[in-house]
């Protein structure tokens, strides 16, 4: 499969009152067309930060790119300037994004028709009558009865799980070659998130776009993703295919992760302590105080890089490094 | 909402039976009036517990489940009576609190407490994480001296994993896992023999998830006769600090039993397609795993379907579900089920 988006070295900074907060630290990383990149993480890994700075939706101030480069179908995306025509040109039409809150991203004052086919008046040049129909048939695509109807209500019509099938809907429209969802599906009931999520495959598969699936939630990138990212601190500390770390977690805080979610029968084994502030952070192991199997030398030692171990399967931690052979 | 305490006439809610449970509820409903207009007449009402009966023994977890709507926090709410039940009762050790004035509940919430889902919003933030936490006991009166008070306050802190050197911060200089932490600190400042957790971990990071689930349970290890009632939506959260389950949909109880059972044995339509709908964190089984996918949205409470309330979206469906609303049988071993085709 043909490589889709290869980034490298992104770092994305805030700068705050108390310092600069390094959000997204060195991440380098690929996604294929067709794939399902799962991207895991707590709150405040740059999980998140690290697409918008894709999409170039980082608000600036107070966030910066300082570093790396994103080639997207051949152009590198953080060339571009954020408000520049260029970049306008691909969100939405090659590279859309589905987020957790479809309240706040669909605007309360405009029905739903307007606001889709806005998308295709603007990146495809269509009519006001040939936008409508499209849109009616991508909302129906999405299991929303009655789709042409529906096209003149308000968001506030709709319910929390219908309004993130508009959302899909909305994102599918110019047939994107990469679908960002950040936490999509995370504010919804369980049987409406699995309705979603079967869907949001359904229409993966059939489109043969590649998905980056942004979450918290391990079950989900179990069930869907074909490779994963495992970010803390703001850096991709492990990643390989979803059947080897969850086979053979390397970095001591994926081990942790996973045992973190109650199994029938077992002790919960939590991970101790907190994540650390990203303020001024030494350029050791960020995960460091709350590892078990910390040694004397990575007090001292620099984090590693992300580096292969076997295949695809990477990690930065200095300990595992060691252990195979690879560091 | 006085209207509607005639259905509650028979004797069980007069006299209160002594069971030992530490709360035995029977034939609750709580109904919401929906008022319209300049006088504000009842137009309808939103049947937010629609007569559900359980009962929690000393030293057990309950955990309800079910989807957001399905009134499993309104039931929490009624048993600390911060709601007053349309009809039915609650008796909590041995006491019919049902219609007691707020007066007279003052003694008895010294025993039960309440854990709430958002950290960010539950706490004072005028309020000292110390002062936060011994506040329970100045009002309750629970310790004599003022070296007393510092020393419990200092063992609460510790107990739940905090530095005391921090009780005089402020919530906002907590994290969300602290806070939690700070929530049932002060929850069990009263010694309670119950304490409802109502979405304890929603809020919280995988991570902080576990240390909070596991504090939970070492407290209770402790103080074997205090019972929890556990209510979210995570299901491996709940079957993996409970007990007994009781799973809800639009304020009626659709199955409840032991939670290994449950578990093993999932017979409501609904509670299979809730089961099935959690994503297990195991690439490889979820491989082979089939899903039960719910078609279409959680009706109303406000107008729910006549008959049994899930046959909308239910894939067994006849045209009995539809007219006779199931009555929860008993089907052996605990374990009792509201469907006709269980």
């Amino acid at each position: 499969m043909e490589r889709l988006l290869t980034v490298k070295g992104l770092t994305t900074e805030f700068r705050t009152e108390r310092g600069i907060v390094k959000a997204v630290n060195n991440v380098s990383y690929h996604i294929d067309g067709g794939e399902i990149l799962g991207i895991v993480g707590e709150s405040g890994c740059g999980k998140s930060v690290s697409q918008l700075s894709l999409m170039q939706l980082v608000q600036s101030p107070p966030g910066r790119i300082v570093a790396g480069s994103a080639e997207f179908n051949g152009v590198d995306l953080l060339k571009y300037g954020r408000k520049s025509k260029e970049m306008s040109s691909i969100r939405g039409k090659d590279m859309s994004m589905i987020f957790q809150e479809p309240m706040t991203s669909l605007n309360p004052a405009m029905n739903i028709g307007k606001q889709m086919s806005e998308v295709l008046i603007t990146h495809l040049g269509t009519t006001v009558a040939e936008a409508m129909e499209r849109s009616a048939d991508m909302l129906s695509q999405v299991g929303i009865p009655d789709a042409t109807k529906r096209l003149k209500d308000y968001p506030h019509q709709f319910s929390g799980g219908m309004r993130q099938r508009v959302m899909i809907a909305m994102a599918m429209l110019c047939t994107p070659k990469l679908l960002i969802a950040d936490e999509a599906t995370t504010a919804l009931d369980a049987t409406i998130q699995a309705q979603l999520l079967e869907l949001l495959y359904e229409i993966v598969n059939k489109y043969n776009l590649a998905l980056t699936m942004v979450t918290h939630n391990l079950g989900v990138v179990a069930r869907y993703a074909d490779r994963v990212n495992v970010m803390y601190a703001g850096r991709i500390i492990e990643t390989g295919t979803t059947k080897e770390i969850w086979a053979n977690p390397l970095h001591p805080y994926t081990e942790g992760l996973i045992s973190c979610v109650p199994k029938l029968g077992q002790k919960l084994e939590a991970i101790q302590g907190m994540p650390p502030a990203l303020i001024d952070r030494p350029p050791t192991c960020p995960f460091l105080a709350r590892c078990k199997y910390r040694q004397s030398e990575c007090h001292k030692e620099p984090v590693a890089e992300l580096t292969p171990v076997d295949g695809q399967h990477a990690t930065a931690c200095n300990v595992r490094l060691k252990e195979a052979g690879v560091a | 909402m006085s209207e509607n305490n005639v259905v509650s006439t028979s004797s069980e809610v007069t006299s209160t039976p002594q069971t030992g449970n530490t709360i035995d509820v029977t034939n609750l409903k709580m109904y919401f009036p929906i008022r319209r207009g300049l006088l504000k007449f009842k137009v309808g009402d939103v049947k937010a517990i629609d007569d559900i009966s359980f009962s929690i023994k000393p030293g057990e977890t309950l955990g309800l489940v079910g989807e957001s709507g399905c009134g499993k926090t309104t039931v929490g709410r009624c048993i600390l009576r911060m709601y007053e039940p349309t009809s039915g009762s609650v008796v909590f050790n041995g006491r019919d609190i049902t219609h007691d004035k707020q007066s007279q509940l003052r003694s008895v919430r010294r025993d039960m407490a309440i854990i709430f889902q958002d950290p960010y919003g539950s706490l004072d933030p005028r309020m000292s994480a110390g002062n936060t936490v011994g506040e329970p006991l100045k009002i309750h009166k629970l310790t004599k001296t003022k070296k007393e008070y510092k020393e419990r306050v200092e063992e609460l802190f510790i107990l739940c994993g905090l530095n005391p050197d921090m009780s005089d911060r402020y919530p906002h200089e907590f994290s969300g896992g602290q806070r939690q932490r700070l929530s049932i600190a002060r929850a069990l400042a009263g010694d309670p023999s119950l304490i409802v957790c109502d979405e304890p971990i929603s809020a919280l990071d995988v991570s902080m998830q576990a240390q909070i689930l596991n504090l939970l349970t070492t407290m209770k290890e402790k103080n074997n006769k205090m019972s929890y009632l556990f209510i979210s939506h995570d299901l491996l959260a709940v079957q993996y600090i409970s007990d007994r389950v009781v799973v809800m949909y639009l304020g009626r109880i659709v199955e409840t039993a032991p939670s290994v059972e449950l578990y093993a044995n999932t017979r409501h339509p609904y509670s299979q397609a809730l089961l099935s709908a959690q994503p297990m964190p195991d690439p490889v089984a979820e491989e082979t795993r089939q899903r039960i996918i719910l078609e279409g949205d959680i009706p109303t409470p406000l107008n729910p379907p006549p008959g049994c309330s899930f046959h909308p979206r239910c894939t067994k469906a006849t045209k009995e579900c539809s007219e006779v609303p199931p009555p929860l049988r008993d089907i052996g071993g605990e374990h009792f089920v509201a469907c006709h085709h269980a």
